[in-house]
């Protein structure tokens, strides 16, 4: 029996000691009528060796095409201690740290992933991860509202060049709660906000929120939106790259006070693409609307003997204590994920991180100029870009995907959808994982695609 | 013994080389938007953090080294092989936005997922986005919300929910705009029909159950409530964080339920990591198809050959939305198709069995050793609830003391003080894949720790003693907020 140890003997020893006479008589007060014979959708048992093959099979359907995609997730070289040891059964097979003297292990990397999450974004306090970046958001708006409540406002305004799937998600989690999201202008020449938009707004809206760099790789004009936000009772929630910020100046610095809350997608730090997760989100904010948080945090404090430790605290804030009045109804944090981060990060360190993203821009920089060298493919913005930039092309980009697809290249990512003002857009992305080679290849095929269909 | 900060083991210029990029390109950003200090990260070598973490791990509990009797968690084995093939180069490197042409393998494994996650529930429908069991519960009582609004009955936005329930529940109707409606359980541990008659009516959304409920005991009136509820215009959530106790035996469709979430890191045998990811698969009966969250796996025969797609807002227009940046933890679901292939159509129904079995076991045991069961009279699920108010009166030992007392003879402590209507409770779930001498072990422990609060009750009001850190000052960590590490405080 697949992962049950029990003998013949012991069970008939277990059933004498309960004093029945069957596992089945242990049934008893369920329905008779609700009881089913058989589960037909589900196939026999495999052994790990069957199931080894058929996942091999399967996984080997899906790799060997080199991805230019970033939108959101990011291919970077995770090293191999990473995962080594985030895997260990130790951290893998526990449970949430609630028994904080048996689990000071997760407490403690829990502590030192809040000090760099804090200190990365510039703020003060760190929680312990949510689900993801889009649904951090949503999470965000929620708390923003909670903690400005001078505004009576629940209406949010966005940079234009937020994560469209980020606008979805908050919509979804935190609509029913009558949150609106709005939209701001973008320029189609520059590929940021129209911040001259900012002047006709009407009613002020309870919290601004800033992608930066943007969806489009575009860099905001964080300092004056954060000025006219706070300047008319706003709120402003930062969403970042973890990795732009060893080189960007961080939301705690942005405008004169800087933003409020800060969130963002883990992922780039040393979690694998995997199709889209299991990732985790950053939340950060200023300390003086810490109680507003939501999600666990871990504090420092002192045992019985006075010796340091670890614990999950502020838990008046959470569901399990507080039920409908609780912050949120979230209790799962990322943990794994950010252990696997908190390695990541140590082992980078500042100068490593900051390789990295210098590395990743000059990459897209190079990868832009080769495909903008080919006819009917053009720059979109003549403005900086982070490690993600936009082209132009000539005729529709789906045929184009397509056609590098069918040679194991996925292209970027079509904006026909999200920012169809942009016309025939594409995303494109190149990180330190790149190499020249990748990048010419690349160009040749697009080349040869461009040439064929001209 | 403290393990040192991984921040006071920096030294300016120390390094990981070998994880640096090669830096033969000069990238740069403008001028006015650099970053001039240096945020906190360590400057340390790679065997520096592969010891600090190493030995970071080396200070937890987990199902790997202890076992964990944690009621309501369902602490079983996670097997190696669901991660290992869940970490298989083509599952990890693949971009969430990657084209379906490039996806058919991790594709075809959530489809067949989702179909047979459709079986044991006796849903309809899934949809595998929901990131945690609280997220399955938002798109559940989303769902329940649509679905009225679209039937021109705005003012159901009533849930009802059991005492009993976990605090999710009421969090999760209060962020969907909804009010509580909480209602009692009788003494034998099942709702209260009487009360549940009396609430329901035109506002009623719908309820939340988990069944076998948290108390331990199988809900015997589901089918009236089931019939009480729809009669009067309401539909029935379930939770399924106790699935296990059912599994293969029992099916929440067939009881009547119209959405359920599951906890894949329950159930299915996914990993809890210290707190997460986790995941909350929802399903659905036919009355909530056309809200399902998005993205869903599609299946299309094209040339006699299976092709798998995505589902979005234009297949399901009246969908709830988006509950993540892609499709949930894919990851996660990938260990969760790997566990439920490896159990099979037969180890379905063993898993409730043997997990029944051991829970009743251990009940026994507990009974005849003195300890005073909630519940006495019924059979328990995968769980039942031992309250110590009796030890806690006389000897002024508390269910906290026991739990404590506990994790120094080598045993994780099953859940205290939870449900919050049994006083001093322990609620504990041995799951079906400890062996009968660990739980006999765990009985042995119990009555030792009796035997000590018997004797020397403040021995055992201060334990633990083994472990790397003595009772922590709950009160100072709230009240003197210590949560980022400072060069010049700490």
């Amino acid at each position: 029996m697949p992962f049950i140890p029990h003998t013949e003997e012991e069970i008939s020893e277990m059933l004498a000691t309960i004093g029945a006479s069957s596992i089945n008589e242990l049934f008893d007060e369920i329905p008779r009528d609700l009881l089913i014979k058989d589960l037909d959708g589900v196939p026999d048992a495999l052994n790990e060796m069957e199931i080894s093959r058929l996942m091999r099979e399967r996984a080997a359907q899906d790799r060997g095409a080199s991805c230019f995609i970033g939108a959101g997730a990011y291919e970077h070289h995770i090293p191999a201690a990473v995962w080594d040891i985030t895997t260990r059964g130790e951290f893998y097979s526990a449970y949430t740290p609630y028994q904080a003297e048996a689990s000071q292990g997760t407490l403690q990397t829990i502590y030192e992933y809040q000090t760099m999450a804090a200190s990365l974004t510039g703020l003060d306090v760190s929680n312990a991860s949510l689900y993801d970046g889009a649904s951090g958001l949503a999470e965000a708006a929620l708390m923003a509202v909670r903690a400005n409540r001078k505004s009576k406002s629940r209406r949010v305004l966005l940079s234009a060049g937020v994560n469209q799937n980020y606008q979805n998600v908050a919509r979804a989690i935190a609509g029913s709660q009558g949150l609106t999201f709005e939209r701001l202008p973008l320029d189609v020449e520059t590929g940021t906000t129209a911040v001259s938009a900012l002047d006709d707004q009407g009613d002020a809206p309870v919290a601004v929120v800033i992608q930066q760099p943007s969806f489009l790789g575009t860099y905001e004009q964080v300092d004056d939106i954060t000025d006219w936000a706070h300047a008319n009772g706003a709120l402003v929630i930062a969403v970042v790259n973890p990795i732009s910020l060893t080189v960007l100046r961080p939301p705690g610095s942005w405008g004169a006070a800087g933003a409020d809350i800060a969130g963002g997608e883990g992922q780039p730090l040393g979690i694998p693409l995997s199709s889209g997760g299991p990732y985790f989100g950053i939340m950060t904010c200023k300390e003086q609307i810490v109680r507003q948080m939501p999600g666990r945090i871990v504090g420092r404090t002192t045992d019985l003997d006075g010796n340091p430790g670890f614990t999950l605290t502020l838990q008046a804030r959470e569901q399990h204590i507080r039920r409908t009045k609780a912050t949120s109804n979230i209790c799962t944090n990322q943990g794994l994920m950010v252990t696997a981060a908190t390695i990541y990060m140590s082992l980078l360190g500042y100068e490593g991180l900051r390789e990295v993203a210098l590395t990743s821009q000059a990459r897209t920089s190079n990868l832009v100029d080769l495909l903008t060298s080919i006819d009917g493919v053009d720059r979109a913005f003549d403005v900086p870009h982070f490690h993600e930039a936009v082209i132009r092309l000539d005729r529709p980009v789906a045929p184009v995907l397509e056609a590098l697809a069918a040679q194991d290249i996925l292209g970027g990512f079509n904006l026909n959808k999200d920012f169809p003002e942009l016309g025939n857009a594409l995303l494109v992305c190149a990180t330190e994982t790149k190499n020249d080679d990748d990048l010419a290849a690349y160009q040749v095929a697009l080349r040869d695609i461009m040439t064929a269909s001209a | 013994m403290s393990e040192q900060l991984i921040f006071e083991r920096s030294r300016p210029g120390r390094r990981a080389f070998a994880q640096a990029p090669l830096t033969d390109s000069n990238g740069s950003v403008p001028e006015n938007l650099q970053r001039h200090d240096r945020p906190t990260l360590p400057e340390v070598s790679e065997l520096q953090v592969v010891r600090h973490f190493t030995r970071l791990s080396q200070r937890n509990f987990s199902i790997d080294t202890h076992f964990y009797p944690l009621g309501s968690c369902t602490m079983k084995y996670n097997p190696r092989a669901c991660n290992s093939l869940a970490l298989l180069p083509g599952f990890a490197s693949r971009h969430p936005l990657g084209p379906v042409s490039h996806g058919q393998g991790f594709l075809s494994c959530m489809y067949e997922l989702q179909d047979m996650l459709k079986s044991v529930t006796g849903m309809q429908e899934v949809s595998l986005t929901p990131m945690a069991g609280a997220q399955g519960e938002l798109a559940g009582v989303a769902m329940i919300r649509a679905y009225h609004l679209a039937n021109g009955a705005a003012e159901r936005d009533e849930i009802i929910v059991p005492d009993a329930a976990h605090g999710t529940n009421p969090a999760t109707a209060t962020m969907c705009g909804c009010t509580v409606r909480e209602i009692p359980t009788d003494a034998e541990g099942d709702v209260d029909l009487e009360a549940l008659r009396s609430v329901v009516g035109p506002k009623t959304a719908g309820i939340m159950l988990t069944n076998p409920s948290t108390l331990g005991v199988f809900e015997r009136h589901i089918t009236e409530i089931a019939d009480i509820v729809h009669d009067a215009g309401g539909l029935l959530y379930y939770d399924g964080a106790n699935l296990n106790a059912i599994l293969g035996k029992v099916r929440p469709g067939d009881m009547g339920f119209d959405v359920i979430h599951l906890n894949l890191h329950k159930t299915f045998s996914t990993p809890h990591g210290g707190g997460g990811p986790g995941s909350g698969a929802v399903g659905v009966g036919e009355r909530l198809k056309p809200f399902l969250p998005i993205p869903v796996v599609g299946k299309k025969d094209i040339d006699g050959q299976p092709v798998y797609s995505w589902l979005d807002e234009e297949d399901l227009p009246q969908s709830i939305g988006r509950l993540s940046g892609f499709m949930g933890n894919a990851g996660v679901l990938l260990r969760a198709y790997v566990y439920m292939r490896m159990v099979g159509k037969d180890g379905m129904k063993r898993i409730s069995e043997f997990a029944t079995l051991n829970a009743n076991y251990l009940e026994a045991r507990m009974q005849k050793a003195g300890f005073e069961l909630a519940f006495p009279s019924r059979r328990a699920s995968h769980e039942f609830i031992v309250t110590l108010k009796h030890e806690a009166k006389t000897l002024g030992v508390t269910a906290m003391d026991f739990a404590k007392a506990l994790l120094d003879k080598g045993f994780h402590a099953p859940t205290t003080y939870f449900p919050l209507l049994v006083p001093e409770c322990l609620l504990i779930e041995p799951t079906e894949s400890e062996t009968k001498e660990s739980v006999d072990r765990f009985v042995e422990a119990m009555i030792e720790i009796k035997d000590e609060a018997m004797t020397d009750a403040d021995k055992v009001k201060g334990a633990p003693y083994t472990l790397p850190v003595r009772r922590l000052d709950d009160v100072k960590a709230a009240r003197h907020l210590n949560l980022a590490w400072k060069a010049d405080r700490d």
